[in-house]
């Protein structure tokens, strides 16, 4: 009874401490928002670019062709030792008549007709190996062309060694700026609870005199941090809501000629993620920075 | 009640404050600390509410060790005292009813009892019906009785004041140490540093005078005799 009676009063004190001190909450808000906008903005942009890298990698295949009239028993057993290996992520067996539509569709279109019911290609059965890890294209090429019964191993050498170099770069590049986030938040955050420590010295030294423990002192002060947090996830998350879509758009009508390459992840796949991560940064942060600045003024 | 042993309390920087001190005050008294400004006598209020540490001595205030307290035991210790300062110390944000509330908050005390507690003793100190008004809409004796009703309110066993009518005028001054007069008469102890000759000359209390950091005169009915003169 008596601590559900303290309970309820810490949080009324907590969210009285907003106003009591506007423009401290709202610079801190500010703070929070402009750190969370800056993630928000990086994050969409590696994870778009990181999702278009797999994409591309995922398209990425070996088509591995077959010796003149190979059996069909054969065929199968060398699909089952190509599926044992670790980097294949999957295979899938084109048949020479699959083959002939696929090829006449992309290259014939209406002049395929002359060629009648015939199949020019008889011999272009195959299976396409798709790579869970674009890196060891090289080591499958390899491995595959010494396997009994495989003619030959067609891979595109310049997109699997572009591919795997790009998503390096991406992670370093990520990691840096990462970094630089970060140092940029924790000043402009500490700079705010600096301002706002004038503010509370005064308040914390009464409340310890009357004989208030440091939890009592230092509850509302949390409290408030968290609200500051919450608070200050919502503008960024509202804005990038709104200006996701549109950027979107216009890089896919830009880049028309792209539009193989270049696919872009939804908003809601973007929030799945971006507004877990945003409170629990913005509720970290007002966690921390009220409970440190408290700390500081609470030995009296 | 109050003891002090051979306390001394150094700063930092420069000179003591407190000069191996030795006092006692029993419970039920009204003591005046009087001297100049300078002679050590916030000193020897921040040491009793456990702001400070003695460099060297003890004290004892009812039968607790205060040198000896750990951290976690200070707030506790604290209740036991109220505690009046020249500059009020209010919180500014909160009204006349919250400051007084306060008090009872952090010892606690079940809201319907505090809803009683707050304007009986806000009445006590003649302030009742300002119950909605912000500190700084209020005059520095009105301020002060706020203050003396936040200190009260626990009905702790002492209560200490420094320099509580530093920032009043007479009138105010007056009435704010008849307030204590009223408050020693249901049993506290009350402890009052003052410069205020005319009232320690006209209230025939126990007088303590200090200078330069030692007791120079200590006398049952005394008066403010200042040794400069
Ligand atoms: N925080 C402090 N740091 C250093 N010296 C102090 C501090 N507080 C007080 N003093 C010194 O201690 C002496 C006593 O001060 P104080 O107890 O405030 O005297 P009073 O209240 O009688 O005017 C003075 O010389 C003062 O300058
Ligand atoms: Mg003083």
């Amino acid at each position: 009874m008596r601590h559900i009676s303290t309970f309820f009063y810490t949080l009324r004190q907590g969210i009285a401490n907003l106003f009591r001190n506007k423009w401290y909450s709202l610079a801190s808000i500010a703070t929070i928002s402009s750190c969370l906008l800056m993630f928000g903005v990086f994050y969409s942009v590696v994870a778009n670019f990181q999702y278009i890298v797999k994409m591309a990698q995922e398209g990425v295949s070996v088509t591995v062709f077959f010796d003149e009239g190979l059996s069909d028993q054969r065929i199968q057993e060398i699909g089952d030792i190509i599926s044992a290996r670790a980097e294949v992520a999957r295979i899938n067996f084109v048949s020479a008549d699959e083959a002939w539509e696929s090829f006449k569709e992309d290259y014939l279109g209406e002049y395929a007709d002359g060629f009648g019911d015939d199949n020019p290609i008889a011999d272009s059965a195959n299976y396409e190996v798709y790579l869970n890890d674009v890196s060891r294209q090289d080591d499958l090429v390899h491995y595959l062309e010494g396997v009994d019964g495989v003619r030959e191993v067609n891979h595109s050498e310049i997109t699997a060694n572009t591919l795997s170099g790009m998503n390096k770069l991406v992670s370093y590049v990520s990691l840096a700026i990462i970094g630089i986030l970060l140092a940029v938040s924790m000043f402009l955050i500490s700079n705010t609870v600096t301002i706002g420590i004038s503010v509370r010295k005064e308040e914390i030294n009464i409340m310890k005199y009357i004989g208030a423990t440091d939890f009592f002192v230092r509850a509302p002060f949390v409290i408030e941090g968290i609200l500051i947090g919450i608070l200050g996830c919502a503008p960024p998350l509202i804005a990038i809501y709104f200006i996701y879509n549109r950027v979107i758009d216009y890089l896919s009508e830009r880049f028309m000629m792209l539009s193989q390459l270049l696919k872009f992840l939804t908003i809601e796949q973007i929030f799945s993620i971006l507004i877990p991560v945003s409170l629990a940064i913005g509720i970290g942060i007002g966690f921390i920075g009220s409970f440190s600045t408290v700390r500081k003024h609470i030995r009296v | 009640m109050i003891t002090l042993d051979h306390v001394s309390k150094t700063y930092s920087t420069g000179a003591p404050a407190l000069n191996d001190i030795s006092l006692h005050i029993d419970p039920g008294e009204f003591v005046f600390i009087v001297g100049d400004s300078g002679s050590g006598k916030s000193t020897l209020i921040k040491l009793l509410l456990r702001e400070l540490l003695p460099s060297s001595g003890q004290i004892t205030v009812n039968g607790i060790d205060v040198g000896k307290l750990k951290h976690r035991q200070i707030p506790k210790y604290r209740r036991t005292l109220g505690v009046v300062f020249q500059d009020f110390r209010l919180l500014r944000d909160r009204n006349v009813y919250d400051n007084v509330a306060f008090a009872q908050r952090i010892i606690q005390t079940p809201g319907r009892e505090i809803k009683k507690n707050v304007p009986s003793m806000l009445s006590t100190v003649g302030l009742a019906g300002k119950y909605k008004a912000k500190p700084k809409e209020l005059s520095g004796g009105e301020q002060q009785r706020v203050a003396l009703a936040r200190a009260l309110v626990n009905k702790p066993p002492i209560l200490l004041a420094d320099e509580p009518t530093g920032n009043l005028d007479p009138n105010n001054s007056w009435e704010i140490m008849k307030l204590f007069e009223e408050i020693n008469a249901t049993g506290t102890t009350v402890v009052v540093v003052t410069h205020n000759r005319e009232i320690v000359n006209a209230m025939k209390k126990r007088v303590i005078a200090m200078n330069k950091g030692v007791i120079i005169s200590d006398e049952e009915e005394g008066t403010y005799i200042d040794e400069a003169y």
